[in-house]
C-alpha cells in the first residue's frame, strides 16, 4: 500500500492494518522520517515537502513492486507526506513485512534508499535565519546504488 | 505541451506551470531547452548547467536526448531530495 499525504500516520494503526490482513507474518521492519530541529548550525523553523502529484504516486508504487520482486515480502506500506512540517513531525514511514526477518529487515533499507533519490520531492528548510532549498547528497545516491543488483 | 517547474526551477521562473504551443522544429528535450532559453535571460540562467537539472515527460525520468511530441508533460526539476 502507498500513500501520498498531507495528513499524520500513525506507525500503530498502520502496523495494525498489517497485522489483521495477514496472519503468517513472522517479521515486520520499519522506518519512520523525523524533521529534526537543526539545519546547516541554524534552529530549523520549519520543512515544507513539495511532490510532484501523479508523479510521486507513481514512484512509490514502482519502488514497492521493485521490494516485492527483490524480496519474499507478506506486505508493505510506504506513507510520504507533504506540505509544511514542523520539528519533530514524521515525514514518511515504511513498513515491510515477511516471515522471517531478512527480507523485511533488507526491503525496509531498500525502500528508504531508493524513496531518497527517486521520490519526486523537495524539501524547503526555513530557518531562524534564512530560507533554501536542500540539495540532493551525494552519499545518498551512493546508498541507491549500492542495491543496483 | 505543459510543462512543469519545481523547487529552486519554480522560484527563480516565478511559475509553477505554462503551457506552450511546440513547434514542429523541436523534437527533444535538448530543443525545448535551447527555444525556453531563447526566450529570456531567466531560463537562460536556470538551463546554464543542465548536469544538475532533471526531466520527466509524462512522469517519466527521462534523458535530455529524449524525443518530445505536443501532448507530453514535461517537467523540470533538480535531483529529488524524498524520505
Amino acid at each position: 500500500m502507498i500513500s501520498v499525504q498531507k495528513n499524520n500516520f500513525s506507525i500503530n494503526e498502520e502496523l495494525s492494518k498489517l497485522k489483521i490482513k495477514y496472519n503468517n507474518i513472522g517479521a515486520i521492519s520499519n522506518f519512520i522520517g523525523i524533521v529534526r530541529d537543526k539545519s546547516k548550525q541554524s534552529n530549523l523553523v520549519s520543512m515544507t515537502l513539495e511532490h510532484y502529484p501523479g508523479m510521486a504516486e507513481k514512484m512509490l508504487t514502482e519502488i514497492e513492486n521493485q521490494a516485492l520482486s527483490r524480496w519474499n515480502l507478506i506486505g508493505s506500506t510506504i506513507i510520504h507526506r507533504y506540505g509544511e512540517l514542523f520539528p519533530g513531525d514524521q515525514i514518511v514511514l515504511v513498513i515491510t513485512a515477511s516471515e522471517h526477518r531478512k527480507d523485511a529487515v533488507e526491503s525496509c533499507h531498500f525502500i528508504i534508499d531508493w524513496l531518497k533519490t527517486k521520490g519526486p520531492f523537495w524539501k524547503y528548510e526555513k530557518t531562524n535565519r534564512a530560507g533554501f532549498w536542500v540539495e540532493a547528497k551525494e552519499t545518498d545516491k551512493k546508498e541507491e546504488l549500492k542495491w543496483k543488483t | 505541451m505543459k510543462i512543469l517547474y519545481f523547487s529552486w526551477i519554480k522560484d527563480k521562473l516565478g511559475k509553477s506551470e505554462e503551457n506552450i504551443i511546440l513547434q514542429e522544429q523541436i523534437k527533444t528535450v535538448e530543443q525545448l531547452v535551447i527555444f525556453l532559453q531563447n526566450k529570456n535571460d531567466i531560463y537562460k540562467d536556470i538551463f546554464k548547467d543542465n548536469k544538475i537539472i532533471k526531466v520527466s515527460i509524462n512522469m517519466e525520468v527521462s534523458n535530455f536526448k529524449d524525443s518530445i511530441s505536443d501532448q507530453d508533460e514535461i517537467a523540470f526539476f533538480p535531483p529529488m531530495t524524498g524520505g
